[in-house]
């Protein structure tokens, strides 16, 4: 494309499909108690 | 819905349903600001004649074709079709669990939301026995969750580090007859680490969170003992000493930034300075006139976040390296968007246990007496509180709702929102305003390692 550059798989809608196992960390036990930040999780299905 | 901005010389477009990151030239950022779904075979003349100004014809419609193309792959404007999701969502297992096994610390940090330790009712350490019960709790309310997360928290953990011992040791017992894999992590000050509790965390613990605020001056103002004295000096070496041993397990680097060091990129590189390459510098949470960030201090961290993204990039062109917690995302391999909706799973999959047993959300609920969930020694659970956490999700929250930051915070830390905005359903506006500034550093960062730095 000549206008528009994708940089990622945008698969959020796939990952809807497959997804909710709970296998992955909850957020707040890894480095952040007081602000939230949920997409830096890794998916570990 | 989109979200479109600029920055760091890049046009950057989130096609917030499907997650799609998109680069574009200024054409196209204008003309999205005329076209939207349903799209018409050639690009509408109104749109035509008043873009025609500036562009040629021909690019106007090759753009406009682009982004039909784009949005018949479903990558821009793409449906929001989540709400199912959100609405066939049950409780879930409980599979985390913050374990406050000490309600005092020695430190007397001027910003603490836990009250210098205590959370406002009595400095008291966890027994064994309700750390035992909490592991018996966690393991029977699991289902078929495999991986159980257990952080002991405070206070400070290490004031009571037999006990935490004792639980490590009593749950790694239960492991077989369950069929789980417990994953034990520990936040602390650093005063009580030596050679034997460095050991032990570098051999039990998944993830260390080790509090510092950066800079000696920032820490020492802040982080101090009854006495008035800094800490920085006596908990330096022993994180050196830890991180040192800790192989690839994880750990962090943790500090705390207010008002008073709205500059705090420079704590972020002194702890890499130290030696750090896994930091996380987070803004305070609290209403203190001296300390707390309000709409005022805003521009002001808006353009801090700026420099330190910039200032990452600069060291990552010569070739080193380090994580910053708040910018770190994964744009392919993120959480699945049914952990979006829902984000921490306070009160839902994730609670926090008192020294007393008793049984919150989290551990920023603790002392709030309406929302105690119960008691992990005399085995009352409010089911009805969990299922209500379960139903606060980004669908439920009127603000999140219509966020385009919705799958990146996944509706914000609840216990926030209660303190500062009454509900658990209501946004905190201010963090919200934190998390899309971070956010939008983290794709730009993004873009930059892919595309090199661009003129502006």
């Amino acid at each position: 494309m000549k206008h528009i550059q994708t940089i990622n798989k945008a698969n959020l809608k796939e990952s809807a499909q497959k997804g909710g196992c709970g296998k992955c960390q909850a957020s707040c036990q890894s480095a952040c108690k007081t602000s939230c930040t949920v997409a830096n999780q890794k998916c570990e299905r | 819905m989109i979200h479109k901005y600029k920055l760091n010389g890049f046009n950057i477009v989130l096609d917030v349903n499907s997650g799609g990151v998109h680069i574009v030239d200024e054409l196209t950022y204008d003309l999205l600001d005329n076209v939207e779904p349903p799209f018409e075979d050639k690009c509408p003349a109104k749109v035509m004649e008043k873009l025609s100004k500036a562009y040629a014809p021909e690019d106007i419609e090759s753009c406009y074709q682009e982004i039909v193309e784009l949005y018949n792959d479903k990558i821009l404007f793409s449906e929001d079709d989540y709400e199912k999701f959100a609405k066939a969502s049950v409780a879930s297992p409980i599979k985390a669990m913050c374990l406050n096994i000490a309600h005092d610390c020695q430190l007397r940090c001027k910003y603490c939301f836990a009250s210098t330790g205590d959370f406002g009712k009595g400095r008291k350490l966890m027994s064994f026995e309700t750390g035992k019960h909490a592991i018996d709790f966690l393991l029977e309310n699991s289902g078929d969750r495999p991986n159980l997360e257990l952080d002991f928290f405070g206070g400070e953990p290490l004031m009571n580090f037999r006990v935490v011992k004792q639980v490590v040791e009593y749950a790694r017992s239960r492991e077989k007859e369950y069929n789980k894999k417990f994953r034990f992590t520990i936040t602390t000050n650093g005063l009580l680490l030596d050679d034997e509790k460095i050991d032990f965390i570098n051999r039990e613990m998944s993830n260390v969170v080790l509090s510092i605020d950066g800079r000696k001056e920032v820490n020492d103002y802040f982080r101090v003992l009854p006495n008035g004295a800094g800490c920085y000096d006596t908990i330096l070496p022993k994180y050196k000493q830890l991180v040192a041993g800790r192989g690839d397990k994880e750990y962090y680097v943790r500090g705390t930034f207010t008002k008073k060091n709205l500059d705090f990129s420079n704590d972020v590189f002194a702890l890499y300075d130290a030696g750090f390459d896994q930091i996380s510098i987070e803004p305070v949470v609290g209403d203190s006139d001296e300390y707390a960030l309000t709409e005022k201090e805003l521009p002001a961290v808006f353009k801090e976040y700026e420099v330190l993204a910039k200032r990452i990039l600069d060291n990552e062109k010569t070739g080193k390296k380090f994580n910053f917690f708040h910018f770190m995302l994964d744009l392919d391999q993120g959480p699945c968007a049914i952990k979006r909706l829902r984000g921490c799973g306070c009160g839902n999959d994730y609670v926090a246990i008192t020294p007393d047993g008793d049984i919150f959300p989290c551990h920023q609920f603790v002392g709030i007496d309406e929302y105690k969930m119960g008691n992990i020694d005399d085995g009352t659970f409010n089911y009805e509180m969990k299922a209500d956490f379960s139903k606060a999700h980004v669908y439920s929250k009127p603000e999140c709702r219509k966020c385009w930051a919705k799958f990146y915070c996944s509706g914000g830390c609840n216990a926030n929102n209660y303190q500062y905005m009454g509900d658990i359903r209501n946004a905190h506006k201010l963090s919200c305003q934190l998390e899309k500034k971070r956010l939008e550093c983290a794709i730009m960062m993004k873009a930059v390692r892919i595309f090199g730095e661009q003129e502006q």
